[in-house]
C-alpha cells in the first residue's frame, strides 16, 4: 500500500520526460542562479519513535501494538489529522501548520542501511553515510566539501552548534562552531598570540581554533546575546535554533548548519500524545519555528531536515515505553519543500510484516531522501552523491520531487 | 633535556593528572612512583566517612519528593496540568552550579533540593581527591572506569543525587581489583538499575508479569553487551539481549515504601523474575533468582571479546585514538591470563615500553584539562562550582554524558572549533583570577619543563602581561594534549 504519494510537477515531468537531457541537469546552486538556499540537518539522537511522533493511526493494527502510547483521532489530546491515514502528535502544532502551507513533509517508514540496535553505531551510520566504524567524516561535510569553489553555498562554511561538532559536519571542508555561551570574550590579543603559536606549533588546533572564532565575531556582529543552558529542554532546543538561523540569515553566513538533540531514548514511561516524548516533540516544533522566524525571507529558500539513527519497537515494551527497532520518520521543513505529504511505501503492522516480527520494516532508504534533498535543492551531481557523499549507494536513486519546482 | 625529565613529563600526562606547582623535584623512577601510587593500600577508595551512602541519599530522596507530592496535592485543586516524566534535559546543570546572578530559564524550585547538596558534596570531594593525589594515576583510572560504565545525572532525581555515590560504592573499591566484581557490583547498583531501566522490567511470565499485563525492557541487558562487556559486533545477538534482559528481571531497588527491604537499596523482586531457565551465548542458565543473572554477569567478564574490548578502550584513553593492535593484544592478555585483574591491567601499561614512546595526540578532556590547570597553579578547590560550570560549557558535565556509552574518547570531539573557542575563553577567565604564582619562565619549567617547545616559550616570553602568560601556559599545545 502507498499513502500519500503526490507527484509534483517536476516528478511528474522527470519521469514523462526521461529521455530529455534537460531533466538529468541537477538545479544548480551556483551563482548563475538566484537561489541561495540554506541547509540544516538535525540529528535526534536516542533513536525517535516514529510511530508515536506520526501514528498510523488508520491501520487497524496500530492500536493494539502501541498500547497505552498510541495517538487517537479522538480524546482529550487528539492527533493532528495529516490525511486520513496519519496522525501528528498533538505537540507538534508548529509542524502541523506548515504541512497545511506546503512547507512541511514526513517521510515514514524509513531507516538507513544499519539493521542492528546499537545506538552508537546506528548514529555513526546516519551521519557518516558509510558502514559501522567509520567516522572520519560525515556526509553533509563531504556534500559540502564536493561543491564546486566558488559556490555560495560552500563559502561561508559549515556551521555546527554545540560544544561537540556532530560526526555528520566533521570532515574536510571548513566548519565554524558557535553554542551559547556566557562567558566574557577573550581579547583579541590572547587569540593572535595563541593563533600564533598554534601555527608553529599545533596546525590541528590553529585550525579549530581559527573556526570557531570566526562563527563567534559572526554571532557577536548580529546582535546575538549569550544563552545559559538552562534546565528546560524546549528552551534550550529553541534557543540553539534561534542561534543557528541567525548565523545562517546573513549574507556572508554559513549556509548549511548541523546540530544534535539528545534524549528520544524512551525506553520507559515514553507518554503518547502528553508526556515524555511530547515534550521532546514540542521542543523540536519549537525549533522549527525558529528557523522559520529567524531565517526571515530566506526560510523560502531553506530546507530542514529531522533524522534519528533507527525507530523503536512496534509493540510496547513492560515498561510503557519501546525499545530498540528500525524504521522510523524523517521530518522535513522548510519553505523550499514541496510539502503537505506524508511519503510512505507503507509496510503495515501484521506481525509478519514487521522486521523481524518486532519493529516497522524500512520501506524506504533514508539515504534517498537525503540524496533528493542534495541533488534538488544544493544541486550535487548524481555522480557525486554516489562518489563521495554516499559511497556505494548506486542502487539508491535520489527520492524525485521533494524540492518545489 | 634528559630522557628521564621527558619521563617525568609522561607521567604526570598520559599517566597522571599534570605537575603540581608544589610537586617535589623527582629524585626516583618514574615507572616506580606509578607503581607506588597503584601500590597504595586505600587504592582508588575514598576515606571520606562524613559521605552518605546511596541508599541513605535515595531514602532522602524519597521522603523529599513524598514532601513535594504532598504540598502539589494541596494546590492540586488550583492548577492542575498533569505532565509525564520530566524530559531528560539537554545541559540543566548550570542553574544550580552557578551564582544566580541573572534569571535562570526555569524559576528555581522554592528551597534547594537535597539532590543538589548531594551532588556538590560527592563533586567536591572528587575534585579535591584528584588535585592532592601525587600523580594521579588512581584518579585517572577512576575516571576511565566511571566513564565506562556510566550513569547519568540528567536521567531522574536518583541519578541526580546518586551519581557520585555509584562511583564511590560501584567504582572505586574494584579499580586496582577485579573487573568481574566491578560489574557485578555495577549492574546491580541502584542508580544503575535506574538509569537503565532494569528497575521497572518485568518477566513477562512471572507473577507480575501475569498479573498487571507489565513487562520487559531490554535497555541493561543491551548495554552490558554492547558497552560494558563484549561490545559492538562481538558475536551477540538480539536474542542474546532479550534473553540476558530477562535473565536479570527482578534486579531492581527498594522503594519508599520499603517492601523489599531497606529504601534505596537493591533488592531481587522474585515476583518479577522469569522463572525457567535462560540461554546466553549457547550456553545454559538454569539457576534461580538473583544467582542466574550473576552467572551470566560472572561468564560475560571472562568473555574473550571482554578481554579485548577493554584493552582497546584503555589503550585508547591512555595512548592514541586509534592505538596500537599489538599494544592492544598486549593488553588483553594480561587481562585474560589474569582473570580480569585491572591492578594487572594498570601495572601492564606503566610497563610497556611503547606507551612510553607514542607521541602525545591525545586532547586532555575537559576533566583533566581543569584538574590539571588546578593543580599547575596549586589552586585549592575549596568551592566546586567554578569547575563545575567549566566542565559544563567544556561539554563534559561530571557525572551526566548524554547517553550510556559515557563521554568521548576521541580527540578530534575535544579540539573542536566550539570547544577550542570555549578552552581560549576559561582558560583567560582563569589566568585573570590567579592570585599568587611563580613568574611565568619559573611555572614553565615546572609545568612542562624539558616538553616545552620553542615556540611555547617563545609565547611565553614575549606575553604582554602575567595574566596572559599563564592563559597561554594553559593553552600550549604541550599542556592540552597528553
Amino acid at each position: 500500500m502507498a499513502f500519500g504519494i503526490h507527484l509534483t510537477r517536476r516528478a511528474f515531468a522527470g519521469a514523462v520526460g526521461a529521455t530529455f537531457a534537460s531533466a538529468m541537469i541537477p538545479r544548480s546552486a551556483s551563482a548563475a542562479s538566484a537561489r541561495d538556499p540554506r541547509f540544516v540537518v538535525v540529528i535526534l539522537r536516542g533513536a525517535l519513535d516514529g510511530l508515536s511522533a506520526v501514528a498510523p493511526i488508520g491501520d487497524p493494527d496500530y492500536a493494539d501494538l502501541h498500547g497505552a502510547l498510541a495517538l487517537e483521532w479522538g480524546g482529550a489530546h487528539p492527533a493532528l489529522r495529516l490525511d486520513g491515514f496519519f496522525g501528528l502528535n498533538p505537540a507538534m502544532a508548529n509542524f502541523a501548520r506548515l504541512y497545511q502551507a506546503k512547507q512541511a513533509l514526513v517521510v515514514h517508514a524509513t531507516a538507513t542501511a544499519y539493521r542492528e540496535r546499537s545506538h552508537f553505531d546506528g548514529q555513526d551510520v546516519l551521519e557518516s553515510g558509510l558502514a559501522p566504524g567509520h567516522v572520519e567524516s560525515g556526509w553533509l561535510n563531504r556534500a559540502v566539501a564536493a561543491l564546486p569553489a566558488g559556490e555560495r553555498v560552500g563559502a561561508g562554511g559549515a556551521l555546527a552548534v554545540g560544544a561537540i561538532a556532530p560526526l555528520v559536519l566533521r570532515g574536510p571542508a571548513p566548519v565554524l562552531g558557535w553554542a551559547p555561551s556566557g562567558l566574557a570574550t577573550p581579547s583579541d590579543d590572547l587569540v593572535a598570540r595563541l593563533t600564533d603559536l598554534y601555527n608553529h606549533a599545533d596546525p590541528a588546533l590553529a585550525k579549530a581554533l581559527q573556526a570557531g572564532f570566526d562563527a563567534d565575531r559572526m554571532a557577536m556582529q548580529h546582535g546575538m546575546d549569550g544563552v545559559k543552558p538552562g534546565g528546560d529542554v524546549a528552551l534550550a532546543m529553541r534557543k540553539a535554533a534561534e542561534g543557528a538561523a541567525r548565523l545562517m540569515s546573513a549574507d556572508d553566513g554559513p549556509r548549511i548548519g548541523a546540530l544534535a538533540f539528545d534524549g528520544w531514548d524512551t525506553h520507559a514511561n515514553e507518554g503518547g500524545a502528553t508526556g515524555r516524548l511530547a515534550q521532546l516533540l514540542g521542543g523540536l516544533d519549537g525549533a522549527f519555528a525558529a528557523f522559520e522566524s529567524e531565517l526571515g525571507p530566506r526560510w523560502n529558500d531553506t530546507v530542514v531536515v529531522a533524522i534519528t539513527e533507527f525507530g523503536r519497537t512496534a509493540h510496547i515494551n513492560g515498561t510503557v515505553g519501546t525499545d530498540h527497532g528500525t524504521a522510523t520518520v524523517a521530518f522535513l521543513v522548510g519553505g523550499a519543500l514541496a510539502g503537505g505529504r506524508v511519503v510512505a511505501d507503507w509496510p503495515g503492522l501484521k506481525t509478519a510484516d514487521l522486521y523481524e516480527q518486532r519493529d516497522l520494516k524500512p520501506t524506504t532508504d533514508l539515504r534517498a531522501v537525503l540524496k533528493g534533498v542534495l541533488a534538488d535543492h544544493l544541486g550535487l551531481s548524481a555522480a557525486t552523491l554516489t562518489q563521495s557523499v554516499f559511497p556505494d549507494t548506486l542502487g539508491v536513486a535520489p527520492m524525485k520531487g521533494l524540492i518545489a519546482a | 633535556m634528559s630522557a628521564a625529565d621527558l619521563s617525568w613529563f609522561l607521567t604526570f600526562n598520559r599517566f597522571g593528572l599534570g605537575a603540581r606547582l608544589d610537586s617535589p623535584a623527582p629524585d626516583s623512577d618514574p615507572r616506580q612512583a606509578l607503581l607506588g601510587e597503584l601500590a597504595t593500600p586505600a587504592g582508588a577508595s575514598l576515606d571520606d566517612a562524613a559521605l552518605p551512602r546511596s541508599s541513605d541519599i535515595l531514602q532522602a530522596v524519597y521522603a523529599d519528593q513524598l514532601r513535594r507530592k504532598m504540598e502539589r496535592d494541596r494546590t492540586e485543586a488550583v492548577k492542575s496540568t498533569t505532565f509525564g516524566m520530566p524530559a531528560p534535559s539537554l545541559a540543566p546543570f548550570l542553574d544550580a552550579d552557578r551564582p544566580r546572578a541573572e534569571p535562570a530559564a526555569t524559576p528555581p524550585p522554592a528551597e534547594p533540593r537535597p539532590a543538589q547538596a548531594f551532588f556538590r558534596a560527592d563533586a567536591e570531594t572528587r575534585l579535591k581527591q584528584a588535585c592532592a593525589a601525587p600523580i594521579g594515576y588512581v584518579e585517572r583510572l577512576t575516571a576511565f572506569w566511571s566513564n565506562h560504565f556510566c550513569v547519568s545525572r540528567s536521567k531522574s532525581e536518583i541519578g541526580r543525587a546518586a551519581a557520585g555515590a555509584f562511583e564511590r560504592e560501584a567504582i572505586r573499591p574494584h579499580v586496582l581489583g577485579r573487573f568481574a566484581d566491578m560489574l557485578a557490583a555495577v549492574e546491580r547498583h541502584p542508580v544503575m538499575l535506574n538509569f537503565l531501566d532494569n528497575a521497572q522490567s518485568v518477566g513477562p511470565d512471572s507473577r507480575a508479569g501475569q498479573n498487571r499485563k507489565a513487562g520487559l525492557n531490554e535497555n541493561l541487558g543491551r548495554e552490558i553487551l554492547e558497552l560494558h562487556t563484549m561490545g559492538v559486533g562481538s558475536g551477540y545477538t538480539q536474542a542474546d539481549v532479550t534473553e540476558l534482559a530477562r535473565m536479570l528481571t527482578g534486579w531492581t531497588l527498594v522503594g519508599r515504601e520499603g517492601k523489599l527491604g531497606e529504601p534505596g537499596t537493591f533488592a531481587f523482586n522474585a515476583n518479577a523474575h522469569e522463572p525457567g531457565p535462560g540461554r546466553l551465548l549457547g550456553r545454559l542458565y538454569p539457576q534461580d533468582g538473583v544467582a542466574q543473572g550473576e552467572a551470566a554477569l560472572a561468564d560475560l567478564a571472562r568473555e574473550p571479546a571482554t578481554a579485548n574490548h577493554i584493552a582497546w578502550k584503555f589503550a585508547r584513553h591512555f595512548v592514541a585514538d586509534s592505538p596500537d593492535a599489538a599494544l592492544v593484544a598486549r593488553l588483553a592478555e594480561v587481562f585474560r591470563k589474569t582473570d580480569g585483574d585491572l591492578g594487572a591491567l594498570a601495572r601492564a601499561l606503566v610497563l610497556d615500553q611503547d606507551v612510553w614512546r607514542a607521541p602525545p595526540t591525545k586532547m586532555r578532556n575537559p576533566w583533566e584539562l581543569t584538574v590539571a590547570a588546578y593543580r599547575a597553579f596549586a589552586r585549592e578547590p575549596s568551592d566546586p562550582g567554578p569547575a563545575l560550570g567549566a566542565l559544563s560549557l567544556l561539554g563534559m558535565p561530571l557525572w551526566q554524558p548524554s547517553g550510556p556509552n559515557g563521554f568521548s574518547d576521541v580527540s578530534a570531539d575535544w579540539a573542536s572549533p566550539e570547544g577550542m573557542k570555549t578552552r581560549v575563553e576559561l582558560a583567560a577567565q582563569f589566568a585573570r583570577q590567579v592570585k599568587t604564582a611563580p613568574s611565568p619562565p619559573v611555572l614553565l619549567e615546572q609545568i612542562l619543563g624539558p616538553a616545552a617547545s620553542p615556540a611555547t616559550r617563545e609565547a611565553i616570553k614575549r606575553a604582554e602581561s602575567q595574566e596572559q602568560a599563564y592563559a597561554l601556559l594553559i593553552l600550549s599545545p604541550e599542556f592540552q594534549r597528553r
